[in-house]
């Protein structure tokens, strides 16, 4: 990133290269689904848990954590970890959430205490988090959630229902956004680590229209919390979650989490390989014009997106702190999908295939993918919320409400 | 020949959706589907999908007279034209019935454009109550009408069909073989002697689709110009698909607007903003454009044929288009709950992604309405 790369940063980026060419886990039996949201089988989970555990040690994930939390304590390698394991196209990590969203949340809002008891495990994969904010009620429009925390002693007694929970019937631990003031709406919720494994907590598996699962129901019925599981103040839970929920559109300095293989860069060239050698109507898929001209325009906007996330860095160029970072998640989300639309297409009947259909392309990926990008598209703010955030902080327009 | 206003379609043809609609409506077919599936959701750890379907509803159907509805009436059939074939499949896709329908009446046009003796025994098959499909593609999927890898000596069959729709629901098919330079229509029964079925894991839940291999199987010449059988029953194969698409898109459109009024977010109907709003009518703009041209091209067909390809190719292109955009912004203004298996959209949303390739997309049907420009 830097204009000239320190020693310091070369011989790290070296050290991570070698690794990770050393260390490439072997394929699974079954592949693994394209995204760290989709995986529910037991034998996926163990393989994905000693891959990060494995990548942890060797100081790929929490790079630039402070010791005393489990980390590495380097400062500004992180970003040339990540990009490797992006570059190595290695399994992803399963831990997103908790990397993703726990660990950036709780090194800034967590107390002592909470930062030394949950960072290490989140960064070993050994205790897998979810996140805990959507209801059936409540997702667009997140402050109107109803899920309630009583205080009762010491503890908390939390009732309600949160719905779309990816991970959750992995997770040992949630993060959980509870209403403490039923009067208040945004200064009326609170931020709880809930631990999934206690009694009153159910989890019932929604299947995706892949037919995959992956994300959850989860019902709170008189579950008990300890207060010393409370993030941040009383009432502080709106603030906390937007911190939470920046890092999830990947806008914070993270800790390493990488949530799915494939760099958009990856499947546009993967792409572009197949026109040039799928032949339709006599000649390669590559030399149609429509095609081609499709293909190019998403390179063109892909590297148009990594080339924003290099300007974003250039304070003197980059049009101020949050314009470009805000616009990341929406871009990087429609990207993925129109890559797969156009995908389809070009594959014309061969996109009926599916996953499992001994004639389907790269065993039906296109058509899982095409499908899975709604995930993008819809989660952590749907791309209408990303254009009303866009639209009212960086432009300052009128607020929708 | 001036082509009707009203595209020829009267108060027979009104009757006959309405009745339609009103079938598919009473038989609830993704209720039944969703029974049939229950446990083959996830792709790698699912059961294997059942290719069943509701065999009592396509009895009724046939009863009805659907099945038969442009078989020619010296052939036994109701001897109606493309536009009322045209009104029964859109009514299909609205419900998303799993049916042998569609592919039925795209049989009955070719066979009609065949015009051979033999060809109209297959359709006074149909007459009697036999289902049939179309068995056109060769491997890698291309739209050309003689791109067929099966091949044919002394009318004996050999290589295999690719794409072949509602194969474990039909009774007989078409196929296009290779004989030299030409290609000619043959009719064969399932149940014929050396021919193997395979059944394709395919993306969309309410169709089925396959390969058939023919190992030396003896089947009967339809069509010695093949191709030209073929191309001139092209519109009507193109306009059956988007009809059904129209009415596939129109329900997505519609199941749209109707969210968009009862989920409430920020306190107001989501369809209060205007991000929700405006693509819902877009939705609208582009069904309603599939539709005008779907039935223009099923009056063309029927009245004004030197106009048919043009008005087919445009209307299939404008129906792939429309059923993209439709199915896309569907999914994304349902949230969540559209992306859940338990919701209906991701049915429809999935019948249009293989309609949209079916015969080809968009891209395909603009290059080949171009040659009539
Ligand atoms: C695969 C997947 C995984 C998920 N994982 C998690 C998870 O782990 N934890 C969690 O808490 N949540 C999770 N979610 C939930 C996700 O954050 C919500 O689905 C999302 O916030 C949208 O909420 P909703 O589904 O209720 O849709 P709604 O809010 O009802 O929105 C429906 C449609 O209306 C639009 N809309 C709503 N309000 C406006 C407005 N003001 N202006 C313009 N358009 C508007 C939306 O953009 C959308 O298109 C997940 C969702 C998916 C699909």
């Amino acid at each position: 990133m830097a204009a000239s790369e320190t020693v310091e940063h070369k011989e790290f980026r070296e050290y991570c290269r070698a690794w990770l060419q050393e260390n490439r886990p072997a394929a699974t039996v079954i592949p693994l689904p394209q995204a760290a949201y989709e995986v529910t089988h037991e034998d996926h989970k163990h393989y994905l848990v000693d891959w990060q555990a494995k990548c942890y040690e060797a100081g790929l994930i929490a790079t630039d954590v402070d010791k005393i939390y489990g980390g590495h304590g380097h400062s500004g390698l992180q970003q040339i970890a990540s990009s490797e394991v992006r570059r190595a196209k290695v399994p992803y990590f399963i831990n997103w959430i908790g990397l993703g969203m726990a660990a950036p949340t709780l090194l800034a809002h967590g107390t002592e205490s909470q930062k030394q008891t949950y960072l290490p495990p989140i960064f070993s994969a050994q205790e897998i988090w979810c996140q805990g904010f959507s209801e059936p009620g409540a997702g667009s429009d997140l402050v109107s959630l109803q899920t309630s925390a009583v205080k009762e002693g010491d503890n908390w007694i939390v009732n309600g229902s949160k719905v779309w929970t990816s991970l959750g019937q992995l997770a040992k631990w949630m993060l959980l956004l509870a209403r403490t003031d039923k009067n208040d709406k945004y200064n009326g919720i609170t931020y709880f680590v809930a631990p999934m494994d206690i009694p009153g907590v159910t989890v019932r598996p929604i299947h995706k229209m892949t037919g995959e699962s992956g994300f959850n129901e989860v019902f709170l019925e008189d579950v008990v919390i300890p207060d010393h599981m409370r993030i941040d103040e009383v009432g502080a839970g709106w603030k906390v979650a937007m911190s939470t929920l920046t890092s999830e559109r990947g806008a914070a300095a993270g800790v390493g989490a990488i949530a799915s293989s494939e760099s958009p860069y990856a499947a546009i060239e993967t792409l572009i390989a197949l026109a040039k050698e799928k032949q339709r109507n006599g000649r390669p898929i590559w030399d149609d014009p429509v095609w081609r001209d499709r293909l190019v325009k998403l390179y063109e906007r892909i590297d148009a997106m990594s080339q924003n996330y290099r300007r974003a860095g250039v304070k003197e160029l980059n049009g101020g702190a949050m314009r470009i970072p805000l616009q990341g998640k929406l871009n990087g989300s429609e990207i993925g999908q129109d890559l797969h639309q156009v995908a389809l297409g070009m594959l014309g009947m061969e996109a009926s295939l599916y996953v499992g259909d001994p004639n389907a392309i790269d065993d039906g990926r296109w058509a899982l993918g095409y499908m899975n990008s709604y995930t993008g598209t819809i989660s952590g703010g749907s791309s209408e919320i990303q254009r009303n955030i866009l639209g009212e902080r960086v432009l300052g327009m009128p607020k929708t409400k | 020949m001036p082509q009707p206003a009203d595209f020829g379609f009267g108060e027979e043809q009104a009757m006959l959706k309405d009745s339609a609609r009103r079938f598919m409506e009473d038989k609830q077919p993704l209720l039944a589907l969703r029974k049939v599936i229950a446990g083959t959701e996830d792709p790698y750890f699912g059961k294997e999908r059942p290719g069943s379907y509701d065999r009592e509803a396509w009895k009724e159907m046939v009863a009805l007279g659907w099945s038969a509805l442009a078989v020619p009436e010296a052939a036994g059939g109701v001897g109606m034209n493309l536009v009322s074939a045209v009104a029964v499949a859109e009514e299909v896709g609205r419900a998303a019935m799993p049916t042998p329908l569609t592919s039925t009446l795209q049989t009955i046009f070719v066979l009609r454009e065949a015009a051979t003796a033999a060809a109209e025994n297959w359709l006074q098959q149909i007459s009697e109550g036999k289902s049939g499909t179309l068995a056109l593609y060769g491997k890698d999927g291309s739209h050309e009408l003689d791109q067929s890898d099966v091949t044919a000596v002394d009318g004996r069959l050999n290589g295999t069909s690719f794409y072949v729709q509602d194969l474990q629901k039909v009774d007989f098919l078409v196929v296009a073989a290779r004989e030299g330079d030409t290609v000619k229509l043959y009719a064969l029964e399932l149940s014929a002697e050396g021919v193997q079925l395979d059944f394709d894991r395919i993306v969309d839940l309410t169709r089925d689709q396959g390969r058939v291999t023919f190992n030396n199987v003896a089947a009967e010449c339809i069509a010695e110009d093949g191709a030209a059988t073929l191309q001139a029953a092209l519109p009507a194969t193109l306009t059956l698909v988007a009809a059904d698409m129209a009415g596939a898109s129109e329900w997505l459109l519609q199941a749209t607007a109707e969210y968009a009024q009862i989920r409430t977010q920020f306190d107001r109907p989501i369809g209060f903003f205007q991000a929700v709003k405006h693509p819902v009518v877009n939705m609208m703009i582009l069904a309603d454009q599939t539709r005008s041209l779907v039935y223009a091209a099923a009056c063309a067909y029927d009245t004004a044929p030197a106009t048919a390809h043009r008005a087919a190719h445009l209307a299939k292109s404008s129906a792939s288009d429309t059923a993209e955009f439709c199915a896309n912004r569907a999914t994304q203004l349902h949230g969540g709950i559209g992306f859940t298996w338990e919701h209906d959209v991701q049915i429809y949303h999935k019948r249009l992604i293989h309609s949209q390739h079916l015969y080809g997309d968009g891209v395909w049907q603009r290059e080949q309405a171009s040659k009539y420009l």
